[in-house]
């Protein structure tokens, strides 16, 4: 079945690796992704902390032009496009008086149905088949799976996971063949939209969450959010000032695992792109090719 | 030709504001049979009542209509002056103009017409009431009293010692419930077992009281004054009569590693035990999920793995063949005791609509521990002999945290309503701890400290003032390990502040829940409950121990959460009426029951199989010399409580609900 594919502008420019990670899992697990023609900003940051109504509206539009595309389902990698996609949907479903309104700015035949979904409940739905295609395992790879705070929450609007245990990104690289470790601040924040404004802050939140992943043995992050990854990626080198000696530790959108153990190139995955390397993981991927996987190449 | 009083009540302004009461009298006035009819301020009133009685005998009335609030409401009341005044009680009738029209309607004209039709269709019916008697029924003179914690030994003892026998049912192997289990008690601080022991005993011993403990109630059938209950007698592998409880059989028991729940899970039992050295009665009982002997019998190995107790025990009480028996006992009243149970903060729950804490890590973080556990650590009796040391290592924790409304009073965990006792007993817990650890330190997480109750408010105070306990207004959104600590991080309110805590030891005041099998127990019982699980009273203010079942009362925490002294006056508040219904040899009815036309009766018994609540027999009719001529149907007038299914299923119409006769209700609806 057609899934629809909301990149958002995160996917579009600085994770451009996300996108074309999840593009290249997809097309390997049969998953097929089709893009929502003309798509809009979906009202992270500033446009829902200035007006409500333009924070519904604005994914309002971009769920309206899905259906028009007759989807069923539509997926947003980015946990901010999901949160508000989803909480668009939530709350027109909530209040009717709301949704009349937003249909009225429309101007469109919208009916509300489509289901939104993030990249780790698809990647979950769809274990069977990602399990088929794995031919590179990580066996001896210890991950540490951080949700952030909009994947799961709140839990009203996402329900595909428990909100304080959740399990699905640890299924999902257990499928990869990798070991998630249990570790304590996987749902925390990591200074999100702060990035810029309060830089300090995002440095203290990010050391926090990197020590407490590399104290409970984690080799690698796993994310599921492109500002997640920058906040933890970009600004290791920053960490690294406060640290004894720097933390090495590499991030990886949770696609670009899954690629990685399905043998997927790491230019394809994007891997180059990030701040801190990801060359032992790679290495571990390539070492560890199943037999049947190695005769092919 | 009838002469009916019509009497038009304003309710103050609850009628009086949306109805012309005195257009409905004068309307009601001018109708058929009617040779009286005025309104009154407050009908209800003495004054009121004497209106009514006084115009009974000016105008030698034969039927009372009384337009006013529900009969719910006063039906009683006005019932009990038409008959001062001499005439049958039952030719009194009711017409609702309060709950049905005033109150919901707004237009004053459209609103007294239908006051008006209101009135005139109780008119018609009771130009067809018939005077009817009360109904006798005998009264066994002996009570069931449901649970033997507190609430359940102080309803027991205070009946016996009126001078009526008690059947006292336990399900565990020892009476004392909770209250056993608690170090010392709110806000005395006097120890709880050297208070309930001697209850304990004085039950035990008691001349008039049947006790069972580990025994069931099975099924209950009957009605006020006449119940038959069977118990479940459970199989203790203990002869009973043979055991003088001297314990070898625990001493030689090999397996010594059950989690105790005496000790609430913090101590360990053998397979045969008593729970606690001063259970009552002091005989044990094999734990066949744990003991070697059944289980190898459930593998059918072919001999039994050990038999050590059977070897030890001189007075040969060991019984491993023993069964289950089944005891019918008849009682005229009934008392549910069956107390509470904690809420456990695990994802996996025994009810849908209840959850667990995931933030506190789903009860899997080590040294969190709930409040009776706590109890544990700081009775002289629990396993670490009174000293405050943490499960996990057995050290002293130097600080620990108390978080309050763990469930209760969270809508988003199920559970909506405030448990009442844990304010003062976490304010207990920081004495004691600050008694026992010094220079430890307790930190407590509040919401609202809420210490209504004689010495309460004093009491927290103290905890506050004289014991050092650092109280916290707001919550804890998470808790993990990180090493030897749990990480406890919350949320100052008042100061504004985020609280990080390196804790020792957290506990939790989690919420009160009914026992496990009260909603089966209270199906049985045919008595309400509401949606977690409580029982609910007759009336929250007026009925608080009655249930909707006469003859079944309520004490205790199973009705709501109830500390000792709520559970205690709620039970003596049971013994009190128990004893009050027990004074006459008879107990009076309402005749509003089914009458079976036997003339008529086909003998079908369709109303056999409609009736809820199992009160229509067989019945033969014979001839002088005894020849049988039919079989038909009649209604046990103790068992039937008037619901009419019956007169509404008879193909024949050979049932009729008195009161509610085909004939009143066809002559109120014509008059529409």
């Amino acid at each position: 079945m057609k899934i629809g594919y909301f990149p958002g502008c995160s996917l579009d420019f600085s994770a451009k690796e996300f996108d074309t990670s999840l593009q290249a899992v997809a097309t390997s697990a049969g998953m097929e992704l089709e893009e929502i023609k003309d798509w809009a900003c979906c009202g992270a940051t500033s446009g829902h902390a200035t007006n409500h109504l333009l924070s519904i509206a604005l994914p309002a539009r971009t769920l309206a032009l899905a259906e028009e595309q007759e989807l069923e389902r539509v997926v947003a990698p980015c946990a901010a496009c999901y949160s508000r996609l989803a909480t668009a949907r939530h709350e027109m479903a909530e209040d009717k008086k709301l949704f009349s309104k937003v249909t009225g700015i429309l101007k469109r035949d919208f009916t509300n149905s489509v289901q939104v979904m993030n990249i780790a409940e698809l990647l979950r739905d769809n274990l069977p088949a990602i399990k088929e295609k794995v031919t590179h395992p990580l066996k001896d790879l210890k991950v540490a799976c951080y949700y952030g705070c909009l994947l799961v929450r709140p839990p009203k609007v996402t329900g595909f996971d428990d909100t304080e245990d959740p399990s699905s990104m640890e299924e999902v690289c257990r499928a990869a063949g990798a070991t998630p470790v249990k570790w304590n601040k996987r749902l925390d924040c990591c200074g999100g939209g702060f990035s810029l404004s309060r830089t300090g802050s995002v440095i203290r939140l990010g050391k926090e969450i990197l020590e407490d992943a590399q104290a409970a043995g984690a080799q690698a992050v796993v994310v599921a959010c492109p500002m997640c990854h920058s906040n933890l990626d970009l600004r290791q080198k920053a960490i690294a000032e406060q640290t004894a000696k720097p933390l090495e530790m590499p991030i990886l959108f949770i696609t670009q695992l899954v690629g990685l153990a399905m043998g997927i190139s790491e230019q394809i995955l994007g891997l180059n792109r990030h701040f801190v390397s990801a060359q032992p993981i790679i290495a571990k991927a390539t070492v560890k090719a199943l037999p049947a996987a190695r005769e092919e190449a | 030709m009838s002469r009916i009083g019509v009497f038009v009540c304003h309710c103050g302004e609850n009628i009086g504001r949306t109805v012309d009461c005195a257009a409905v009298a004068q309307a009601c006035g001018e109708l058929p049979g009617v040779v009286h009819s005025i309104d009154y301020k407050y009908m209800c009133s003495d004054p009121g009542q004497a209106l009514v009685k006084q115009a009974v005998a000016e105008h030698k009335l034969d039927g009372v209509v009384v337009a006013a609030c529900s009969p719910h409401m006063h039906e009683k009341t006005f019932r009990k002056t038409v008959a001062n005044a001499g005439i049958n009680r039952f030719l009194c009738e009711m017409a609702n103009v309060r709950e049905h029209c005033s109150w919901i309607h707004e237009d004053r004209e459209e609103a007294t017409q239908k006051a008006i039709d209101l009135t005139r269709f109780i008119v018609e019916k009771i130009k067809h009431n018939v005077p009817l008697e009360p109904i006798k029924i005998p009264v066994t003179r002996r009570a069931l009293v449901i649970g033997g914690g507190i609430a359940g030994i102080q309803a027991a003892l205070d009946i016996a010692d009126g001078g009526c026998e008690v059947v006292l049912v336990e399900k565990e192997p020892s009476i004392g419930g909770h209250m056993s289990q608690l170090s010392e008690t709110f806000p005395t601080l006097d120890c709880s077992q050297c208070i309930l022991t001697p209850r304990m005993v004085e039950v035990y011993q008691h001349p008039r009281i049947k006790l069972m403990a580990y025994a069931e109630v099975d099924k209950v059938e009957g009605y006020i004054g006449n119940f038959t209950v069977t118990v479940r007698q459970k199989a203790r592998g203990v002869n009973a009569s043979l055991c003088n409880g001297c314990g070898e059989c625990q001493k030689v028991c090999p397996n010594k590693k059950i989690a105790s729940e005496f000790d609430a899970g913090l101590g360990k039992r053998p397979a045969i035990y008593v729970p606690f050295p001063q259970a009552v009665p002091n005989i044990p009982v094999i734990d066949r999920a744990n003991c070697a002997l059944y289980k190898g019998r459930a593998r059918n190995a072919k001999k039994d793995a050990c038999k050590k107790c059977e070897e030890v025990c001189g007075r040969k009480a060991i019984d491993f063949d023993q069964q289950d028996t089944f005891l019918t006992e008849k009682v005229g009243a009934i008392v549910v005791a069956t107390g509470y149970q904690l809420y456990n903060i695990k994802k996996e729950q025994d009810k849908e609509a209840i959850s667990g804490y995931g933030e506190y890590g789903y009860g899997t973080i080590p040294d969190v521990i709930d409040g009776l556990q706590f109890e544990r650590l700081a009775s002289a009796s629990g396993p670490t002999g009174g000293k405050i040391l943490r499960p996990s290592d057995g050290k002293e924790p130097k600080t620990v945290v108390f978080l309050q409304c763990i469930g209760s009073r969270d809508p988003a965990k199920g559970i909506d309503y405030c448990s009442k006792i844990c304010c003062m007993y976490i304010a207990k817990h920081t004495m004691l701890y600050h008694h026992k650890v010094h220079g430890g330190q307790a930190i407590v997480f509040f919401m609202d400290i809420r210490a209504g109750g004689k010495g309460y408010d004093e009491f927290t105070r103290r905890a506050i003032e004289e014991n050092d306990a650092l109280y916290v207004r707001g919550r804890v959104s998470k808790m993990y390990r990180d090493g030897d600590v749990i990480k406890v991080l919350g949320f100052d309110t008042l100061s504004g502040e985020p609280m990080h805590i390196d804790a020792d030891m957290v506990v939790l005041a989690t919420a009160m829940r009914p026992q496990p099998g009260i909603e089966s127990l209270a199906q049985k019982l045919s008595v309400s409950y509401d949606r977690f699980g409580f029982i609910n009273e007759a009336h929250p203010k007026l009925r608080p121990v009655e249930t909707n079942t006469a003859g079944v009362y309520v004490a205790g925490a199973c009705q709501a959460p109830r500390d000792i002294p709520d559970a205690v006056a709620m039970a003596s508040a049971t013994a009190s009426k128990i004893l009050g219904l027990f004074s006459a040899s008879e107990l009076e009815r309402e005749p509003l029951v089914a009458q079976v036309d036997q003339g008529t009766c086909a003998g079908c018994f369709h109303c056999v199989r409609v009736c809820p609540y199992g009160a229509v027999e067989h019945f033969e009719v014979k001839d002088r010399k005894g020849n049988l001529i039919k079989t038909v149907a009649q209604v046990n007038k103790g068992v039937c409580q008037g619901c009419g299914t019956c007169q509404a299923n008879c193909p024949s119409k050979s049932v009729e609900l008195q009161g509610f006769t085909d004939q009143q209700i066809f002559a109120a609806i014509n008059a529409f």
